[in-house]
């Protein structure tokens, strides 16, 4: 089999990604799924809050997802469903393997790796304790109480106030589960704030800022955990341990980007993202492997992970069809608050007449400034209320102020005070 | 003169809003950057709403459940009669999105529709 | 009645069991879990000791060192995993290398092939990563590294396959001595056998203290564990000791068959027999003496910890054999570590004790062999298509970060003492095992569990019992 272009991932990345690379000419294009439908993660996320960038409208997950799938089925893009992708060879041979085809090998132009994310597990945090039934990450109740109609539990304590966190506290208990509180180490919420009101004020749910779980309790199935608060180090304080019974702790504590495959590959990664590295054209260290969305590195909105997906189909359609030149790298670095940005490179031929840099900060900032220097000169500089580790960040710069900007070596990002 | 600080949960940025009351009228937001913003302090102080979304059963379908939201917002305090009248329905497949589940849904005009399209098994 | 009971499903029952379906027996296993290999066997460091440890002449110096030499062919009889990676003990100061070198004299003494003191450049050519502050250190070539979990399926297994009986979920609760033997009270009702034998775990004092005046006691003595990921797998290629010292007897770091990297256990004693909880002063613990032997563990790597317990004897030895004042009541008590290296000769040794007490025949067809699960993760494209063809479940991957899929699920519950629970399959297959921790395939598993033994998914558990995975459907409360 031979692709011009395979998708790794039928999420809301690689189902973006295929129809722009499609609406930009090329026939050829492979999306390969491991579920059972299209779609990925949007699909157990029923909350509404998705596509007011895209569509300027306010739609759930499955609705925005729909959006796509509708249109792949209209362009007439292949895509096979429950399959799994085991390998991705350096010379872009990609091995896969399902019911019907069995094991197959698909010779590809390009790859758009759209993996997606996954959640951190109870193990990465070391909570102590015994390891009864009970202890689940806020995705897996997630499907659980959406896609399949299952109560995990009655009694819920939320570890983490990611989105996925908060949005769980109010599905649980809009179905009939008491949540008795959300705990946060650090000490703000990793959530969108919108998601704290409407998640947790909304039902008397209390959000304890630096905080963690201690100890799980129960051995068979949980029965209850303990808190305590966290100092500055983020290590529990002796003394302020709280019980709470409960027969279920959902954890909400990050999610990583899923890279298994593109480890195999031996691109450059960015240890901040667990991402690789790309450029201006999403491209990925290795020619013509390009990433987008959350396999890239995790985004708060999926229209963001839409427009960067948006943006790789392109891409991978310049690459195939060789309008794609080599030229001289921009390195951008992020530093004084910004933990990274992607892309890390520009090469200024290859860019579009605006580039998306985005990038998270490692703190919370009040009425600071993003400034972006070209070398030492200092070429933008906005105010910004609130920035937070929480919230994605961007900053857009034009490919006519990067040219006229000779021999340009370094384009940094930081946080200023004033 | 009563003053209120809110966060606008109409869209991702989550502005923080301050809101000036008068008599239960609101006279004046502050720190919306659309709208959006506007409206929905003037909503929240007097009459909050919210979208509802929950999942609910399907028969004969590729899918055993089907999500399903309230066609616009409803009043805060209605969300618990929303998910009791919820409890127990079962649609039939084929669903589409749109497709009503429920007219006027906790004695409101707000029909529930389905958010996913489920096809025949 | 029945000739043979035996109390306890772990690593020891498995292999009496195993032993004793060559004769003409009728034999049980009682088991109080669901499943094999839920008690101290499940959670220890799978290491197939050389045997240099043990003092000359005691049961666990033999018995390690003859289990060890078995280990191997066992592995291709019954079809698990086992490496011989070889072990090496650290060393860190001078004035401690005479006991290192007596160590080195008692490994000799009990017969462990090949073991020698290695100081100088050779030490990092044989493990590049230990710390510089290492001044010599005993290899010990025939170390090896076994699933403690395959191990003692596989042989339970092959024990049921030669007709041993397994009762499950079945806890005895008093054993009283009658005229043939002895009547066994459980949870399950009465059962009454010639022989029993004694192979529960931390509770075997219990057990032996019902009929035997010559009073057991075991302390449950806790080690607890970080497992990490396969990213790191290969961190160390040979079981890395520490020279016991005047501060403990240090901890290990070791690879694991299955490519993980694991450290640990400290060791605590404890009162509670049922006490399996990790803390955190003990995961930190075993983090930094772990570091010693190499400053660069990866200890960011962690994907899981645990906590298991070893059933120590107050005599420090094995007890194995008839209880002096209770005829046909036989002992494996006390048995922690060597214990897992020692299983087989255990096993061959209790065979050979009922044997004698009881006389009975050989089996004419026993099967000596078993065929392990099916792998795909490790199985080559060519034979992956062959077994997608032969059962297209195979081609269904269900646990991406193992690489498992429903087709090995389906074999894993429908195989001879099937997988009943989210535990049993992660054991026989690793679907959950991997760094999401099953946080992907919990759903898809349940399903599989529950369609297979025909139960609703409310019934699926995650180790048995009241360990329910789901309490109810969407709104039934409200």
């Amino acid at each position: 089999m031979k692709y011009d272009i395979v998708i790794v991932g039928g999420g809301p990345a690689g189902l973006a990604a295929a129809t722009s690379a499609k609406e930009n000419g090329i026939d050829r294009i492979l999306i390969l799924e491991r579920d059972h439908e299209l779609g990925g993660i949007l699909n157990q996320c029923i909350h509404n809050g998705f596509g007011l960038h895209t569509f300027k409208e306010e739609l759930t997950g499955p609705e925005y997802a729909e959006r796509f799938i509708e249109k792949i089925k209209a362009l007439n893009i292949e895509y096979k469903l429950n399959t799994m992708v085991l390998d991705i060879s350096k010379d872009k041979k990609v091995t896969a393997l399902n019911k019907e085809d069995g094991l197959f090998e698909i010779e590809a132009g390009s790859i758009i790796l759209a993996m997606g994310c996954r959640e951190r597990s109870r193990g990465a945090l070391n909570i102590p304790g015994y390891r009864p039934a009970g202890v689940y990450s806020a995705g897996t109740a997630q499907r659980f109480v959406n896609i399949e109609g299952y109560m995990p539990g009655k009694e819920v304590v939320i570890l983490g106030s990611g989105d996925i966190g908060l949005i769980m506290a109010r599905r649980m208990t809009l179905e009939g589960a008491k949540v008795k509180v959300v705990a946060e180490l650090m000490p703000y919420s990793g959530g969108l704030k919108r998601n704290i009101v409407q998640c947790l004020d909304d039902f008397g749910i209390p959000l304890k800022l630096s905080h963690t779980v201690t100890k799980i309790h129960g051995k068979e199935r949980v029965t209850g955990v303990t808190l305590a608060q966290v100092d500055e180090n983020r290590k529990p304080i002796e003394g302020t341990e709280e019980y709470y019974s409960c027969d279920t702790l959902l954890l909400s504590v990050g999610l990583i980007p899923e890279n298994e495959l593109t480890n195999n590959l031996d691109v450059k990664m960015v240890p901040v993202t667990s991402g690789p590295e790309v450029n201006e054209s999403l491209e990925t260290s290795m020619e013509g492997v390009f990433a987008c969305g959350n396999v890239l590195h995790v985004h708060d909105l999926v229209d963001y992970v839409t427009e960067e997906a948006v943006a790789a189909g392109k891409n991978a359609a310049k690459y195939i069809h060789g309008e794609y030149k080599k030229g001289t790298y921009i390195e951008l670095v992020g530093c004084d608050g910004v933990r990274y940005t992607v892309p890390k490179y520009i090469n200024p031929d290859n860019m579009e007449d605006v580039v998306t840099v985005r990038f998270r900060v490692g703190d919370v900032y009040k009425d600071s400034y993003v400034s972006v220097s070209f070398d030492e000169k200092e070429v933008i500089h906005r105010k910004k209320r609130v920035l937070a580790p929480g919230e994605m960040e961007d900053v857009k710069l034009k490919k006519e102020d990067i040219l006229a900007q000779s021999d340009l070596k370094k384009i940094t990002i930081r946080i200023k005070e004033d | 003169m009563e003053k209120k600080d809110l966060i606008c949960i109409g869209c991702p940025l989550g502005c923080m809003l301050s809101v000036e009351m008068n008599d239960g009228q609101v006279v004046k937001v502050e720190g919306n950057t659309c709208p959006k913003g506007d409206q929905y302090a003037k909503k929240e102080c007097t009459n909050p709403t919210r979208i509802v979304t929950s999942s609910v059963m399907v028969d004969g379908g590729t899918i055993a459940m089907v999500s399903v939201k309230t066609e616009s917002d409803i009043p805060k305090e209605k969300i618990a009669a929303c998910m009791k009248e919820l409890k127990g329905i079962k649609v039939s497949a084929p669903v589409h999105i749109g497709d009503v589940i429920i007219k006027g849904i906790a004695d409101t005009d707000v029909n529930i529709i389905a958010t996913k399209e489920v096809a025949l098994k | 009645m029945y000739d043979v009971m035996i109390i306890g499903a772990g690593v020891i029952g498995s292999s009496v069991a195993r032993e004793l379906s060559r004769f003409q027996l009728k034999t049980c296993v009682l088991e109080r879990e669901v499943d094999v290999c839920e008690g101290t066997s499940k959670a220890n460091s799978g290491i197939v000791h050389s045997g240099f440890d043990a003092k000359p002449n005691s049961l666990k110096a033999k018995l390690n060192v003859k289990g060890s030499k078995m280990m191997e062919q066992l592995s291709k009889d019954l079809d698990f995993p086992y490496r011989k990676n070889g072990s090496i003990v650290l060393c860190f100061h001078e004035e401690d290398m005479d006991k290192l070198e007596a160590l080195c004299e008692q490994g000799k003494k009990n017969g462990v092939d090949g073991i020698r003191i290695v100081k100088g450049e050779e030490m990092k050519q044989l493990e590049p990563n230990i710390s510089d502050e290492v001044v010599g250190l005993l290899y010990a070539p025939t170390g090896g590294i076994v699933c403690p979990f395959n191990l003692t399926i596989a042989m339970a297994e092959n024990a049921n396959v030669n007709g041993v009986e397994f009762k499950f979920d079945c806890e005895v609760e008093h054993i009283e001595k009658i005229e043939e033997g002895y009547k066994l009270k459980t949870s399950q009702g009465d059962y009454e056998t010639k022989v029993i034998v004694n192979a529960a775990g931390v509770y075997g004092d219990v057990f032996n203290n019902m009929v035997s005046k010559r009073k057991l006691s075991i302390t449950p003595r806790k080690g607890e564990y970080c497992l990490l990921d396969k990213k790191v797998g290969t961190f160390v290629n040979k079981t890395v000791f520490q020279l016991p010292t005047k501060l403990g007897k240090g901890v290990l770091i070791t690879p694991t068959v299955h490519g993980n990297l694991l450290i640990g256990p400290n060791a605590n004693d404890i009162d509670d027999k049922e006490n399996v909880e990790t803390t955190s002063e003990g995961i930190t613990d075993i983090i930094e003496k772990a570091k010693l032997s190499s400053g660069k563990v990866p200890a960011n790597q962690v994907i899981t910890s645990f906590a298991g317990l070893r059933a120590h004897e107050a005599g420090d030895d094995f007890v194995i054999g008839e209880a002096v004042d209770a005829k046909g009541f036989f002992n494996a008590v006390g048995i922690e570590s060597p214990g897992l290296s020692s299983a087989p000769a255990i096993g061959v040794m209790m065979a050979q004790l009922v044997e004698e007490y009881l006389l009975p025949p050989k089996k004419k067809h026993f099967i000596a062999t078993r065929k392990g699960m099916v792998d795909l993760a490790h199985a080559s494209k060519e034979e992956i298509a062959e077994l997608v063809k032969k059962r297209p479940e195979y081609g269904t991957v269900v646990c991406r970060c193992e690489m498992v899929t429903e087709g090995e699920i389906i074999d894993a519950i429908q195989r001879p003492l099937g997988a009943k629970t989210m535990d049993g399959v992660k054991r026989r297959t690793r679907a959950g095992m991997g760094r999401c921790q099953a946080g992907f395939c919990t759903p898809k598993t349940m399903e599989i569990l529950a369609r297979e033994l025909h139960l609703s998914p409310f019934d699926i558990t995650k180790s048995g019992k009241d360990a329910t995975l789901l309490v109810g459907y969407d709104k039934e409360d409200l």
